[in-house]
Protein backbone atom coordinates (compact mmCIF):
# COMPACT_ATOMS: atom_id res chain seq x y z
CA UNK A 1 0.00 0.00 0.00
CA UNK A 2 3.43 2.10 -0.47
CA UNK A 3 1.91 4.32 -3.06
CA UNK A 4 -1.40 4.61 -1.55
CA UNK A 5 -1.33 7.98 -0.13
CA UNK A 6 -4.26 8.47 2.59
CA UNK A 7 -4.64 11.71 3.58
CA UNK A 8 -8.16 12.07 6.12
CA UNK A 9 -7.77 15.48 6.25
CA UNK A 10 -8.16 16.02 2.23
CA UNK A 11 -5.00 18.03 0.31
CA UNK A 12 -4.05 20.02 3.30
CA UNK A 13 -1.10 17.52 3.90
CA UNK A 14 2.03 19.17 3.93
CA UNK A 15 5.23 16.84 3.24
CA UNK A 16 7.79 18.86 5.19
CA UNK A 17 6.50 17.60 8.47
CA UNK A 18 4.06 14.85 8.26
CA UNK A 19 6.62 12.16 8.12
CA UNK A 20 6.11 10.86 4.81
CA UNK A 21 10.09 10.69 4.46
CA UNK A 22 10.55 7.52 3.45
CA UNK A 23 7.57 7.63 0.39
CA UNK A 24 9.33 10.93 -0.56
CA UNK A 25 12.51 9.51 -0.82
CA UNK A 26 15.07 11.90 -3.00
CA UNK A 27 12.58 15.15 -2.46
CA UNK A 28 13.94 17.35 -0.46
CA UNK A 29 12.08 18.88 2.65
CA UNK A 30 10.14 21.91 2.07
CA UNK A 31 9.65 21.41 -1.59
CA UNK A 32 6.97 23.78 -3.07
CA UNK A 33 3.53 22.75 -3.93
CA UNK A 34 1.24 23.97 -5.96
CA UNK A 35 -2.69 23.41 -5.32
CA UNK A 36 -4.48 22.56 -7.83
CA UNK A 37 -8.04 21.19 -7.21
CA UNK A 38 -8.93 20.10 -10.69
CA UNK A 39 -11.05 17.98 -12.08
CA UNK A 40 -9.65 15.17 -14.24
CA UNK A 41 -12.37 15.58 -16.53
CA UNK A 42 -12.75 18.79 -16.98
CA UNK A 43 -11.28 19.52 -20.97
CA UNK A 44 -13.86 16.31 -21.50
CA UNK A 45 -16.68 17.83 -19.83
CA UNK A 46 -16.40 21.25 -21.21
CA UNK A 47 -16.10 19.27 -24.74
CA UNK A 48 -19.16 17.44 -23.31
CA UNK A 49 -21.33 20.45 -23.01
CA UNK A 50 -20.24 22.22 -26.03
CA UNK A 51 -21.54 18.30 -27.60
CA UNK A 52 -24.79 18.95 -25.78
CA UNK A 53 -25.54 22.82 -27.07
CA UNK A 54 -24.85 21.72 -30.54
CA UNK A 55 -27.51 19.04 -30.25
CA UNK A 56 -30.03 21.64 -28.29
CA UNK A 57 -29.43 24.21 -31.16
CA UNK A 58 -30.37 21.50 -33.74
CA UNK A 59 -33.42 20.31 -31.87
CA UNK A 60 -31.18 17.13 -31.97
CA UNK A 61 -31.93 14.46 -29.16
CA UNK A 62 -29.19 12.48 -28.19
CA UNK A 63 -29.25 8.70 -26.46
CA UNK A 64 -25.60 6.87 -25.50
CA UNK A 65 -26.03 3.61 -25.81
CA UNK A 66 -23.59 1.22 -23.97
CA UNK A 67 -23.62 -2.39 -23.62
CA UNK A 68 -20.74 -5.24 -22.84
CA UNK A 69 -19.55 -6.58 -26.13
CA UNK A 70 -22.27 -8.64 -28.01
CA UNK A 71 -24.85 -7.94 -25.80
CA UNK A 72 -26.72 -6.73 -29.49
CA UNK A 73 -26.56 -2.99 -29.49
CA UNK A 74 -26.14 -3.40 -33.01
CA UNK A 75 -29.10 -5.91 -33.90
CA UNK A 76 -31.15 -3.31 -31.82
CA UNK A 77 -30.71 0.07 -33.65
CA UNK A 78 -30.95 -1.97 -36.67
CA UNK A 79 -34.42 -3.05 -35.65
CA UNK A 80 -34.68 0.74 -34.44
CA UNK A 81 -33.89 2.06 -37.64
CA UNK A 82 -36.31 -0.38 -39.54
CA UNK A 83 -39.46 0.10 -37.83
CA UNK A 84 -38.69 4.52 -37.27
CA UNK A 85 -37.65 5.14 -40.70
CA UNK A 86 -40.43 7.91 -42.02
CA UNK A 87 -41.11 8.40 -38.17
CA UNK A 88 -38.21 9.67 -37.01
CA UNK A 89 -35.09 11.65 -38.68
CA UNK A 90 -31.83 9.36 -37.07
CA UNK A 91 -28.48 9.91 -36.72
CA UNK A 92 -25.93 7.69 -35.67
CA UNK A 93 -22.34 7.54 -34.08
CA UNK A 94 -20.77 4.52 -33.68
CA UNK A 95 -17.83 3.83 -31.88
CA UNK A 96 -15.42 0.45 -32.38
CA UNK A 97 -11.99 -0.16 -31.85
CA UNK A 98 -11.11 -1.15 -35.02
CA UNK A 99 -13.18 -2.29 -37.90
CA UNK A 100 -16.13 -0.38 -40.08
CA UNK A 101 -18.30 -3.91 -39.68
CA UNK A 102 -20.94 -2.57 -37.34
CA UNK A 103 -21.13 0.53 -39.26
CA UNK A 104 -21.57 -1.27 -42.22
CA UNK A 105 -24.33 -3.54 -40.69
CA UNK A 106 -25.83 -0.09 -39.92
CA UNK A 107 -25.89 1.38 -43.84
CA UNK A 108 -28.60 0.97 -45.78
CA UNK A 109 -31.09 1.89 -43.55
CA UNK A 110 -31.55 5.86 -44.99
CA UNK A 111 -29.51 7.09 -41.46
CA UNK A 112 -26.46 8.69 -41.51
CA UNK A 113 -24.18 7.06 -39.78
CA UNK A 114 -20.78 8.37 -38.44
CA UNK A 115 -18.35 5.94 -37.54
CA UNK A 116 -15.35 6.80 -34.81
CA UNK A 117 -12.77 3.98 -34.89
CA UNK A 118 -10.69 4.74 -31.55
CA UNK A 119 -7.80 2.01 -32.19
CA UNK A 120 -5.57 5.24 -33.40
CA UNK A 121 -4.71 5.84 -30.08
CA UNK A 122 -1.64 3.81 -28.28
CA UNK A 123 -3.46 0.95 -27.10
CA UNK A 124 -7.25 1.71 -28.53
CA UNK A 125 -9.69 3.69 -26.43
CA UNK A 126 -12.08 1.73 -24.83
CA UNK A 127 -14.57 4.26 -24.60
CA UNK A 128 -16.10 6.86 -26.36
CA UNK A 129 -15.29 10.21 -25.10
CA UNK A 130 -16.50 13.82 -25.35
CA UNK A 131 -13.89 15.27 -28.03
CA UNK A 132 -14.10 12.05 -30.24
CA UNK A 133 -18.21 12.48 -29.97
CA UNK A 134 -17.32 16.49 -31.32
CA UNK A 135 -14.81 15.15 -34.30
CA UNK A 136 -18.03 12.89 -35.48
CA UNK A 137 -21.04 15.76 -35.47
CA UNK A 138 -19.23 17.70 -38.77
CA UNK A 139 -20.17 14.03 -40.22
CA UNK A 140 -23.76 13.93 -39.64
CA UNK A 141 -26.23 16.59 -41.01
CA UNK A 142 -27.68 17.96 -37.74
CA UNK A 143 -30.33 20.38 -38.61
CA UNK A 144 -32.17 17.31 -41.02
CA UNK A 145 -32.19 15.03 -37.88
CA UNK A 146 -34.71 14.52 -35.01
CA UNK A 147 -32.49 12.22 -32.55
CA UNK A 148 -28.66 10.82 -32.73
CA UNK A 149 -27.97 7.27 -30.85
CA UNK A 150 -24.33 6.89 -29.62
CA UNK A 151 -23.26 3.55 -30.18
CA UNK A 152 -20.70 3.43 -27.45
CA UNK A 153 -17.67 1.09 -27.41
CA UNK A 154 -18.78 -2.35 -26.18
CA UNK A 155 -17.55 -2.77 -22.35
CA UNK A 156 -19.53 -2.19 -18.99
CA UNK A 157 -16.74 0.10 -17.45
CA UNK A 158 -14.84 3.06 -19.10
CA UNK A 159 -18.31 4.54 -21.19
CA UNK A 160 -19.34 4.96 -17.73
CA UNK A 161 -17.22 7.52 -17.29
CA UNK A 162 -17.25 9.36 -19.99
CA UNK A 163 -19.61 12.44 -21.07
CA UNK A 164 -20.11 12.14 -24.27
CA UNK A 165 -23.07 15.06 -24.56
CA UNK A 166 -25.91 12.51 -24.10
CA UNK A 167 -29.00 13.75 -23.58
CA UNK A 168 -29.97 10.18 -21.69
CA UNK A 169 -27.64 7.08 -21.29
CA UNK A 170 -29.46 3.37 -22.29
CA UNK A 171 -28.18 0.33 -21.58
CA UNK A 172 -28.53 -2.75 -23.50
CA UNK A 173 -28.05 -6.07 -21.35
CA UNK A 174 -27.95 -9.69 -22.20
CA UNK A 175 -29.35 -12.31 -20.61
CA UNK A 176 -26.71 -14.38 -21.63
CA UNK A 177 -24.10 -12.22 -18.95
CA UNK A 178 -25.91 -13.54 -16.11
CA UNK A 179 -27.59 -11.86 -12.87
CA UNK A 180 -24.48 -10.38 -11.01
CA UNK A 181 -23.21 -8.20 -13.29
CA UNK A 182 -25.31 -5.11 -12.03
CA UNK A 183 -23.45 -5.44 -8.55
CA UNK A 184 -20.24 -5.69 -10.50
CA UNK A 185 -20.43 -2.70 -12.51
CA UNK A 186 -22.79 -0.71 -10.64
CA UNK A 187 -21.47 2.77 -12.28
CA UNK A 188 -22.47 1.95 -15.21
CA UNK A 189 -25.89 0.11 -14.47
CA UNK A 190 -26.21 3.37 -12.18
CA UNK A 191 -25.65 6.13 -14.71
CA UNK A 192 -28.51 4.69 -17.17
CA UNK A 193 -32.03 5.48 -17.55
CA UNK A 194 -33.02 2.97 -19.48
CA UNK A 195 -32.30 -0.96 -19.49
CA UNK A 196 -32.94 -3.22 -21.98
CA UNK A 197 -33.24 -6.53 -21.11
CA UNK A 198 -31.92 -8.09 -24.61
CA UNK A 199 -31.99 -11.46 -25.70
CA UNK A 200 -35.46 -13.05 -24.21
CA UNK A 201 -36.24 -15.32 -26.57
CA UNK A 202 -33.29 -17.26 -25.18
CA UNK A 203 -34.60 -17.29 -21.70
CA UNK A 204 -35.94 -20.86 -21.93
CA UNK A 205 -32.60 -22.44 -23.03
CA UNK A 206 -30.94 -19.79 -20.21
CA UNK A 207 -30.29 -20.60 -16.34
CA UNK A 208 -30.84 -17.19 -16.17
CA UNK A 209 -32.75 -15.98 -12.72
CA UNK A 210 -34.63 -12.84 -14.53
CA UNK A 211 -36.33 -11.93 -11.02
CA UNK A 212 -32.88 -11.78 -9.96
CA UNK A 213 -30.80 -9.86 -11.92
CA UNK A 214 -33.98 -7.26 -11.55
CA UNK A 215 -33.21 -7.15 -7.83
CA UNK A 216 -29.31 -6.42 -8.28
CA UNK A 217 -30.53 -3.63 -11.24
CA UNK A 218 -32.99 -2.17 -8.14
CA UNK A 219 -29.90 -2.42 -5.90
CA UNK A 220 -27.89 -0.55 -7.68
CA UNK A 221 -30.13 1.85 -9.69
CA UNK A 222 -33.47 2.03 -8.18
CA UNK A 223 -34.88 4.24 -10.37
CA UNK A 224 -33.67 3.08 -13.75
CA UNK A 225 -36.78 1.76 -16.33
CA UNK A 226 -36.02 -1.43 -17.81
CA UNK A 227 -37.86 -2.96 -20.71
CA UNK A 228 -37.17 -6.91 -21.99
CA UNK A 229 -36.53 -7.11 -25.58
CA UNK A 230 -35.34 -9.59 -28.00
CA UNK A 231 -34.30 -7.88 -30.81
CA UNK A 232 -33.67 -10.77 -32.98
CA UNK A 233 -37.16 -11.57 -32.45
CA UNK A 234 -38.50 -7.98 -32.56
CA UNK A 235 -40.06 -8.82 -28.92
CA UNK A 236 -40.12 -5.77 -26.93
CA UNK A 237 -38.53 -3.44 -29.73
CA UNK A 238 -41.53 -1.73 -30.04
CA UNK A 239 -41.69 -0.16 -26.62
CA UNK A 240 -37.77 0.75 -26.59
CA UNK A 241 -38.74 2.49 -29.81
CA UNK A 242 -42.01 4.25 -28.11
CA UNK A 243 -38.92 5.16 -25.19
CA UNK A 244 -36.98 6.70 -27.86
CA UNK A 245 -39.90 8.90 -29.40
CA UNK A 246 -40.98 10.12 -26.25
CA UNK A 247 -37.48 11.34 -25.96
CA UNK A 248 -38.09 13.96 -28.66
CA UNK B 1 -7.88 0.69 -19.63
CA UNK B 2 -8.99 4.18 -19.75
CA UNK B 3 -6.07 5.18 -17.49
CA UNK B 4 -3.51 5.72 -20.63
CA UNK B 5 -6.47 8.64 -21.67
CA UNK B 6 -6.87 9.80 -18.16
CA UNK B 7 -3.17 9.87 -17.73
CA UNK B 8 -2.87 12.33 -21.36
CA UNK B 9 -5.40 14.58 -19.53
CA UNK B 10 -3.30 14.64 -15.89
CA UNK B 11 -0.25 15.19 -18.45
CA UNK B 12 -1.88 18.37 -19.50
CA UNK B 13 -3.36 20.06 -16.49
CA UNK B 14 0.12 19.64 -14.73
CA UNK B 15 1.84 20.64 -16.84
CA UNK B 16 -0.23 24.09 -17.24
CA UNK B 17 -0.21 24.56 -13.68
CA UNK B 18 3.37 23.63 -13.18
CA UNK B 19 4.02 26.44 -15.53
CA UNK B 20 7.46 25.10 -16.88
CA UNK B 21 8.60 24.01 -13.16
CA UNK B 22 9.89 20.47 -12.72
CA UNK B 23 7.42 18.30 -10.99
CA UNK B 24 8.06 15.58 -8.92
CA UNK B 25 4.44 14.35 -7.44
CA UNK B 26 1.03 14.66 -8.62
CA UNK B 27 -1.22 14.03 -6.20
CA UNK B 28 -4.24 12.65 -7.10
CA UNK B 29 -7.77 12.11 -5.09
CA UNK B 30 -9.81 9.16 -6.61
CA UNK B 31 -13.52 8.24 -5.16
CA UNK B 32 -14.41 4.93 -4.77
CA UNK B 33 -17.24 4.98 -7.57
CA UNK B 34 -14.50 5.77 -9.99
CA UNK B 35 -13.41 2.97 -11.99
CA UNK B 36 -9.79 3.98 -11.62
CA UNK B 37 -7.11 1.51 -10.74
CA UNK B 38 -4.08 3.28 -8.71
CA UNK B 39 -1.64 0.72 -9.54
CA UNK B 40 -3.02 0.91 -13.55
CA UNK B 41 -2.96 4.77 -13.26
CA UNK B 42 0.73 4.66 -11.55
CA UNK B 43 1.68 2.42 -14.73
CA UNK B 44 -0.06 4.34 -17.27
CA UNK B 45 1.93 7.59 -16.03
CA UNK B 46 5.13 5.94 -16.03
CA UNK B 47 4.46 5.23 -20.21
CA UNK B 48 2.85 8.30 -20.57
CA UNK B 49 5.36 10.49 -18.98
CA UNK B 50 8.33 8.98 -20.74
CA UNK B 51 10.65 11.11 -22.41
CA UNK B 52 8.92 13.79 -22.10
CA UNK B 53 9.52 16.84 -19.31
CA UNK B 54 7.42 14.99 -16.28
CA UNK B 55 9.38 11.74 -16.99
CA UNK B 56 10.78 10.79 -13.42
CA UNK B 57 7.38 12.50 -11.56
CA UNK B 58 5.71 9.93 -9.80
CA UNK B 59 1.38 10.20 -9.73
CA UNK B 60 0.24 9.40 -5.61
CA UNK B 61 -3.35 8.28 -5.18
CA UNK B 62 -5.47 9.19 -2.38
CA UNK B 63 -8.60 6.81 -2.55
CA UNK B 64 -12.04 7.90 -1.01
CA UNK B 65 -14.38 5.41 0.20
CA UNK B 66 -18.10 6.01 -0.99
CA UNK B 67 -20.34 7.24 1.04
CA UNK B 68 -24.42 7.32 0.68
CA UNK B 69 -26.62 9.55 2.34
CA UNK B 70 -30.49 8.36 3.18
CA UNK B 71 -32.84 10.87 1.91
CA UNK B 72 -35.99 9.39 3.92
CA UNK B 73 -34.21 8.92 7.39
CA UNK B 74 -30.84 11.29 6.97
CA UNK B 75 -28.34 8.41 8.18
CA UNK B 76 -24.71 8.64 6.51
CA UNK B 77 -22.89 5.44 5.90
CA UNK B 78 -19.90 4.01 3.71
CA UNK B 79 -20.85 2.47 1.37
CA UNK B 80 -18.55 -0.71 1.69
CA UNK B 81 -17.50 -3.55 -0.89
CA UNK B 82 -20.19 -4.75 -2.02
CA UNK B 83 -22.33 -1.81 -3.88
CA UNK B 84 -25.97 -1.76 -2.46
CA UNK B 85 -26.95 1.64 -3.10
CA UNK B 86 -29.90 0.84 -0.16
CA UNK B 87 -29.61 2.74 2.77
CA UNK B 88 -28.41 0.31 6.21
CA UNK B 89 -30.42 1.98 8.70
CA UNK B 90 -34.45 1.81 6.90
CA UNK B 91 -33.83 0.04 3.48
CA UNK B 92 -34.74 2.85 1.95
CA UNK B 93 -33.60 3.51 -2.24
CA UNK B 94 -33.86 7.38 -2.34
CA UNK B 95 -30.11 7.64 -1.61
CA UNK B 96 -27.36 10.62 -2.79
CA UNK B 97 -23.65 9.75 -2.93
CA UNK B 98 -21.79 12.12 -0.57
CA UNK B 99 -18.01 10.73 -1.35
CA UNK B 100 -16.57 8.93 -3.50
CA UNK B 101 -17.61 10.19 -6.90
CA UNK B 102 -14.43 12.48 -6.57
CA UNK B 103 -11.65 12.68 -9.27
CA UNK B 104 -9.02 15.28 -9.17
CA UNK B 105 -5.63 16.65 -9.09
CA UNK B 106 -5.31 17.80 -5.64
CA UNK B 107 -1.95 19.10 -5.95
CA UNK B 108 1.31 19.50 -7.17
CA UNK B 109 5.09 18.92 -5.68
CA UNK B 110 7.61 20.64 -7.16
CA UNK B 111 11.18 19.31 -7.68
CA UNK B 112 13.69 21.37 -6.34
CA UNK B 113 15.75 23.56 -8.65
CA UNK B 114 18.21 22.20 -10.24
CA UNK B 115 16.69 18.56 -10.10
CA UNK B 116 15.44 17.96 -13.65
CA UNK B 117 13.98 19.80 -16.59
Amino acid sequence: MGRFHRHEDGTEHAHDDDGHGEDHSGYQTGAERVEVLERIFGENDKTAAANRAAFAASGVRAVNLMSSPGAGKTTLLRETLSRLAGLVRIGIIEGDIETSLDADRLAGFGAAVALINTGNGFGGECHLDAPMVASALPRLPLGQLDLVLIENVGNLVCPAEFDVGQDARAMVYAITEGEEKPLKYPVMFRSCELVVVNKMDLLPHLDFDLDAFVGNLRTVNPAAEVLFASARTGEGVGAWCDWLRARL
Amino acid sequence: MHELSICSSIADIARRRAEGRAISVINVRVGQLRQIVPDTLVYCWSLISEQTPLAGSRIVVESVPARISCRSCGQTADLGDLPSFACAGCGGIDVEIVAGEEFLITSLELADEGEGG
